[in-house]
């Protein structure tokens, strides 16, 4: 049945973990996006397979971070390279500027995120 | 020194401007004065400009904090904060404060700053209506946004803009009432205000522009504005931010000169000569002030004075602005428009890009700039306007910007080895070349970072950022170095690597970043596409190239746009096509509602605005037609463009569009440090312009003149000739001969252009075309790493394909 949907009683509901995948399903220095009805999350794999997930949208101008090259624990954003660090999703000097981080979990392969994030949106 | 015979100063107000005079008096002489600082705000002080950035949370409170209390105490001053100077005793030469201090004072120093204009409007106390002007200002601001939702703000000037912007960030929604029609008119003409309110209209602000406020509404606590046409507006939060008046009460009261501002003298000293002052509560030569600039130069000869050196005189300096909204690029400085006919305005507009740029020329000197949209070269305008240059020949290049004129010879730029000592380089922060060089040396800084780090230039509004980069590079020396080295993971350059990657055997990534001591294990995002490339190139067949370390378009074969979609283009074999494959791209593109075709400037149709999702099946379609990958994308061969040559024009000597489909055919696939762009024209009219590709070919009645080192981009270079030859058999190897030199010998990003520049032609003649049989072992090399590339990428992905992963998004939740 067809409901109509209220993001802030999602968000509310979203208050637990949310199961997206496992770690295999996600590429070394790379990225998978995962759809919400509050927009697009990016979950990164770097190279000692640490995860880490921000909001997909650059804060520059809105460009999509998973498409970017992982290095580190950075990002740079495939438009005009601006460099966004994934634990904190901040814009690297001399840019300034910041993205969601969304909490993301590792059990045992399962990889899940914690949406209510999603909530505190950083950029405007 | 004796304590004793230490002259006694005071300072009220704990600002901008004040605590600059006693750093800069510090500076002169450090034990002459026992000093006493007065500040009515409870804070030490702080960067007042970088509030805008903590009310856009790219900033905290700690972060802007300028001097920090130990600070004071280390200079062994006397300070006390939350206490304003409620009275001058200019008789007992004493000063008063609310909570009862009194401190007497030899010279006095008044810095008082300025207060938000308010209007006398009805409502005008409700809480919720608030200026910006302090860190309680923005606190407020800020738990207004917490609570609240909806926000107006008073003024369309830089200040209220970047309130507005601020409000927007922390998720409020915000209208902008301005009482002119264009936005900050004062540092802007209509036509960047009006590009400027198109952008930020874009980010989701609301204009009220000719509004006049008449009220503000609400009994408890504001709750919106009502404006002279009646029209009334709902808000949680109102933000004033109108203008400013000098804080004058203080002087006022003890009787000094004062007019809009405290009045004072080249010396800085106001009528009475022990009191000076300095900052947005002077008035000089019938001028207030706004910006920081010209407060460093007040400070700088203030402290002089006080410092016992009376020849120190001050002058305003040409002032500018920029607005700090992250992604908004607007500067101006000096004049916005003509004044009579001895100005000359000189304008360049592209509407769709939204860049907008005006400069005023006046008896051969740049007195004006506005910039919209690309300020790149806001800093190059600004020193012309300064140094008073005469432009000579540069007037007529001036306003394609300093790359521009620069190439075309007479230098235009700044010279930093030029530049005087105390020339100010950082105009937010009052940051001097010398004080940038003395950094350098005394601290071993070696990047911008670390520059920025330590004497604050280019922290605020960025505009300086390019100057001290070169000031860097000067003073270290580093310029020549840097571009040599690959990336800042090592000191090793692109053709050590490429070197070491054959004489060494190393054939993974991870093998060259161990053997050759990479600072970082996984490299960055510049170093790793090159050694990509340069191993894809000495190891075909055996070197499997790593999706991570690829730029998105060249990962996914697409080339993304600037909303994240992407274009596909197909190839069409030398520019022709039949009905069929035309159809094909038809159908594709209704069946997928592809927004836009377009005809490219490489003879070929493109789709734009398709979905990542929607690629593997537009492949899919394309390839049922026998459409295959165009590589637009990719640091590889794109297109080979032709004329219709002897099977159609009149004046043709050959088939040049034969052979341009040759070559197509030959060299598809080919990945190359940079794009390689190739035509054939049928005769020396040369209608596929092949005197600015990257190669080039010219049928004439004799036979093929090859062409090579062309570019058409962004510096427009012509071909130099190669080699005349008299058979397709003989271009063909040729071609391929020198593509392949170009691979395993150019740097990556380097196009044939500065690649033919920089080891000169007569290198490449004499690989290519002197040597025979060198000219064939390139030739094999090539045939063999063609025997790897030439896989139809698309075909690989179309549906249910390669890297399937890629276009699928994780999981869908919600
Ligand atoms: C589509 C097209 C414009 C058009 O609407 O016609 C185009 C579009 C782009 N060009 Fe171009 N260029 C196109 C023909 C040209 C030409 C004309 C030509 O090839 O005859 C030139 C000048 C010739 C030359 O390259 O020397 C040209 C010089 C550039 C440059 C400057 C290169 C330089 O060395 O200075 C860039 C920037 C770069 O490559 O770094 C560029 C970069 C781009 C990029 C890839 C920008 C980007 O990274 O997103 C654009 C991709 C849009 C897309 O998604 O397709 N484009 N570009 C043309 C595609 C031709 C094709 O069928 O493949
Ligand atoms: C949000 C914002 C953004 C800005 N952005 C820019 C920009 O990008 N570029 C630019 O050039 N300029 C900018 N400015 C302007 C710049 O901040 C001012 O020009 C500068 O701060 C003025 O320095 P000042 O020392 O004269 O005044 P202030 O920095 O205001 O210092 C005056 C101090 O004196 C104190 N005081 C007043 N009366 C008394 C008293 N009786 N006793 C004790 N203390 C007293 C005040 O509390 C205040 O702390 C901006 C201003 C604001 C508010
Ligand atoms: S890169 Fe090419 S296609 Fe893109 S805007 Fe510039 S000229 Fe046009
Ligand atoms: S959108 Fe990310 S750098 Fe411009």
């Amino acid at each position: 049945m067809h409901t109509s949907f209220n993001p802030w009683q999602w968000l509310a509901d979203m208050n637990d973990w949310t199961f997206i995948g496992t770690l295999d399903d996600i590429p070394r220095l790379g990225a998978r996006t995962v759809e919400t009805p509050l927009g697009q999350v990016a979950v990164f794999r770097t190279a000692g397979d640490e995860l880490f997930a921000l909001v997909n949208r650059c804060p520059h101008r809105g460009g999509p971070l998973s498409e970017g090259i992982v290095a580190g624990r950075m990002v740079a954003c495939p438009l005009h390279n601006w460099v966004i660090d994934l634990s904190t999703g901040e814009a690297a000097a001399p840019d300034e500027g910041c993205t969601t981080v969304i909490p993301v979990r590792c059990e045992g392969g399962r990889v899940s995120l914690g949406l209510a994030a999603l909530g505190t949106v950083a950029d405007g | 020194m004796n304590k004793a015979v230490r002259q006694r100063l005071v300072v009220v107000g704990n600002g901008m401007a004040g605590m600059r005079t006693v750093e800069e008096l510090l500076g002169r002489a450090p034990v002459r004065y026992g000093i006493t600082v007065f500040g009515a705000e409870p804070h030490p002080n702080y960067n007042r400009i970088l509030l805008s950035s903590v009310l856009a949370g790219e900033k905290r409170v700690e972060d802007i904090v300028v001097n920090r209390r130990e600070w004071y105490a280390e200079n062994g001053i006397a300070l006390h904060t939350g206490d304003p100077v409620i009275a001058i005793d200019r008789a007992a030469r004493t000063v008063t404060t609310v909570q009862g201090v009194v401190a007497p004072y030899d010279k006095l120093l008044l810095a008082t700053g300025a207060k938000p204009l308010m209007p006398r409007l009805p409502g005008l106390d409700l809480p919720g209506v608030v200026a910006f002007r302090g860190i309680a200002d923005v606190e407020a601001m800020l738990e207004a946004a917490r609570s609240g939702t909806r926000a107006v703000v008073i003024g369309g000037g830089l200040l209220g803009l970047e309130a507005a912007w601020g409000l927007r960030r922390q998720g409020m929604s915000v209208a902008v009432v301005h009482l002119m029609e264009t936005l900050m008119e004062r540092q802007l003409d209509a036509e960047a205000g009006h590009l400027l309110q198109q952008d930020l209209t874009e980010r989701g602000l609301h204009f009220f522009t000719g509004g006049q406020t008449e009220e503000f509404l609400g009994t408890d606590r504001v709750e919106g504005v009502r404006l002279a046409d009646g029209r009334a507006i709902p808000a949680d939060l109102v933000v004033v931010a109108i203008g400013i008046l000098p804080n004058i009460d203080l002087a006022k009261a003890a009787g000094l000169d004062i007019n809009r501002g405290v009045v004072v003298g080249d010396d800085m000293a106001t009528s009475d000569p022990d009191i000076s002052a300095v900052g947005e509560c002077v008035e000089h030569n019938g001028q207030v002030f706004g910006l920081v600039a010209p407060l460093w130069e007040q400070a700088k000869v203030c402290a002089a004075r006080l410092a016992g050196d009376g020849g120190a005189a001050y002058a305003t300096p040409p002032l500018s602005t920029r607005l700090k909204i992250t992604g908004i690029d607007v500067f101006s400085a000096g004049r916005l428009a003509a004044a009579d006919e001895d100005d000359c305005e000189i304008v360049l507009r592209d509407g769709g890009k939204s860049v907008y740029r005006k400069l005023l020329v006046r008896d051969d000197r740049l007195v004006g700039a506005v910039l919209y949209g690309d300020v790149a070269d806001s800093g190059w305008y600004f020193d012309l306007m300064r140094e008073q240059r005469p432009l000579g020949d540069l007037r007529e290049r001036l306003i394609f910007g300093r790359a521009f004129a620069d190439s075309q010879g007479a230098k235009g730029g700044i010279d930093v080895a030029a530049m005087s000592d105390d020339a100010q380089v950082c105009g937010c922060n009052g940051v001097s070349k010398g004080a940038i060089v003395s950094a350098i040396g005394t601290k071993g800084l070696t990047t911008f970072e670390e520059v920025r780090a330590h004497t604050k230039a280019g922290s605020s509004c960025g505009q300086c950022g390019g100057v001290v980069q070169a000031i860097l590079a000067h003073v270290t020396g580093t310029a020549a170095v840097a571009s040599e080295a690959m990336c800042k993971c090592t000191a090793h350059s692109h053709d050590a690597v490429r070197k070491a990657i054959l004489n060494r055997e190393l054939k993974t990534q991870a093998a060259v970043r161990e053997a050759l001591g990479w600072s970082s294990p996984d490299g960055c995002a510049k170093c790793r596409p090159a050694l990509n490339y340069y191993l894809l190139c000495a190891w075909p067949g055996e070197y499997v190239a790593e999706q991570g370390s690829r730029f998105v378009n060249e990962r996914i074969h697409a080339n993304i746009q600037k909303d994240g979609t992407y274009s596909v283009i197909p190839r069409l074999w030398g520019g022709i096509a039949t009905p069929a494959e035309l159809r094909a791209v038809a159908d594709v593109a209704e069946k997928y509602a592809i927004p836009e075709i377009k005809l490219t400037g490489g003879q070929r149709v493109g789709l734009y605005g398709l979905k990542k999702g929607q690629l593997p099946a537009v492949w899919a379609d394309l390839n049922a037609a026998g459409l295959v990958s165009g590589h637009a994308y990719a640091k590889g061969l794109r297109t080979v463009k032709t004329c219709v040559g002897s099977e159609w024009c009149r004046f043709g000597t050959r088939d040049s569009t034969g052979l341009g489909i040759e070559l197509e055919k030959l060299l598809w696939g080919s990945w190359t440090p940079h794009k390689v762009k190739l035509a054939v024209s049928g005769c020396p009219r040369n209608c596929a312009e092949a005197t600015i590709k990257d190669i080039g070919i010219i049928c004439t009645e004799g036979g093929y003149d090859i062409v090579v080192g062309g570019n058409g981009g962004i510096e427009v270079r012509i071909t130099d000739p190669l080699v005349h030859v008299s058979s397709e058999a003989e271009v063909l190897e040729h071609c391929a001969a020198v593509l392949q030199l170009y691979r395993e010998e150019a740097r990556y990003l380097e196009r044939t252009a500065p690649w033919v520049e920089r080891v000169g032609i007569d290198y490449v003649r004499c690989r290519v075309a002197d040597d025979a049989a060198g000219r064939k072992a390139l030739f094999a090399r090539f045939l063999h790493s063609q025997t790897y590339a030439q896989t139809d990428p698309w075909a690989e992905r179309a549906l249910g394909g390669v890297d399937a992963y890629e276009f699928q998004p994780l999981a869908v939740v919600g």
